[in-house]
């Protein structure tokens, strides 16, 4: 990671206890192979993973599995409740991931549907309570509503997680206004999570402020994952310098770049 | 809770489901041992016990009983 001078460094993202240096987080699922998926994460920069907690091959033949790929002394695991579409199921399943991953963070996700994959409001307020008071570090995943986030950070989320797009349907940030206010009002970090698309949805999502940014799908099924994720890294960069250099407004008419005085005399004047 | 008659005898191969799947074992065991039994020493797994988890540190303490339904977890590629 190339270090910028003293004046421009950026404070790192603290979640919980847990502190980072890279914002971009990275999923482990959809690689075209394990060796890709390593790579990726490698280039990406990314300090912290998501995984999926799933019944064990019993009786498989031996191989190597995804711990084999991800160096733990490299990547924060982050369990992730996938696939439940109802609180119980997702508690059940933080817990087991917290036993597997020997941390206490989990991506809490409760779904609503299997077409839309959005996430289910009332579930989720319902685990994140219960995961909460268990002593978890939650990062929750939710929609791009403000009244809900604010219900989870009341609730005691370590980090507010809005959709920018449903999973893995790389639109973008479909509704910036939303993520904005979210934003302004959050007093824990906001880290977009779902549909990044291309580098210009993450370079949007840290314009416009937000902490971290979240994705899988658009560098795991990208034509060139590990391209990809270096894109996804510079425009993280980009996106969070742009937005800690405070831009300029958005103007109807000109204004000049080259001063108005002092311009040679035209014929007739 | 089946009463002690309805149990079948020590060491009488016994039914549990493993994972979704009826899965047979050849008598009643300790978590502990069922883990070695199903070749997943040393791998990295999670244990549910009717819907509960079961920590590591209490392998050892938790019987595995007819008619459990386990599950065993790890983690795999995911967002």
């Amino acid at each position: 990671m190339t270090v910028p001078p003293a004046d421009l460094a950026d404070l790192p993202l603290e979640v919980g206890s847990h502190t980072f240096e890279s914002r971009l987080f990275l999923g482990t699922g959809k690689y075209p192979s394990m060796e890709s998926m390593q790579r990726a994460l490698e280039v990406s920069g990314t300090q912290c993973v998501t995984v999926a907690v799933r019944r064990m091959e019993i009786g498989a033949p031996e191989g190597k599995t995804l711990l084999d790929f991800l160096d733990r002394d490299r990547y924060q695991l982050l369990p992730n409740t996938a696939g439940c579409f109802d609180a119980d199921h997702a508690v059940r399943t933080a817990m087991l991931g917290r036993e597997l991953g020997i941390s206490e963070m989990v991506k809490l996700e409760v779904l609503g549907d299997k077409q839309t994959l959005l996430p289910d409001p009332v579930g989720t307020l319902e685990a994140a309570r219960i995961l909460v008071d268990e002593g978890f570090t939650v990062l929750c995943y939710t929609s791009d509503d403000p009244i809900l986030a604010q219900r989870l950070e009341d609730a005691g989320v370590a980090a507010v997680m809005p959709a920018g797009a449903p999973i893995g349907s790389g639109q973008g940030i479909l509704n910036p206004n939303n993520i904005r206010i979210i934003l302004e009002r959050a007093r824990v970090p906001v880290i977009v999570d779902a549909g990044v698309g291309t580098a210009s949805d993450v370079a949007l999502a840290f314009e416009l402020g937000a902490h971290g940014v979240l994705l899988n799908t658009g560098v795991a099924l990208a034509r060139e994952p590990v391209r990809m994720a270096r894109a996804m890294k510079a425009a993280a960069e980009a996106g969070r310098d742009a937005f800690l250099a405070g831009r300029i407004p958005r103007r109807l008419y000109a204004s000049a770049s080259s001063p108005t005085q002092g311009v040679i005399s035209v014929p007739g004047e | 809770m089946a009463d002690s008659a309805a149990q079948p005898p020590a060491g009488a191969p016994m039914t549990v489901t493993l994972n979704g799947d009826p899965h047979e074992l050849p008598g009643p065991m300790t978590v502990a041992a069922l883990v070695v039994h199903l070749g997943l020493e040393g791998k990295p797994v999670a244990v549910e016990r009717n819907r509960e988890l079961v920590t590591k540190a209490r392998f050892s303490e938790v019987s595995v009983e007819p008619g459990d339904e386990l599950e065993i977890v790890t983690f795999f590629g995911g967002g």
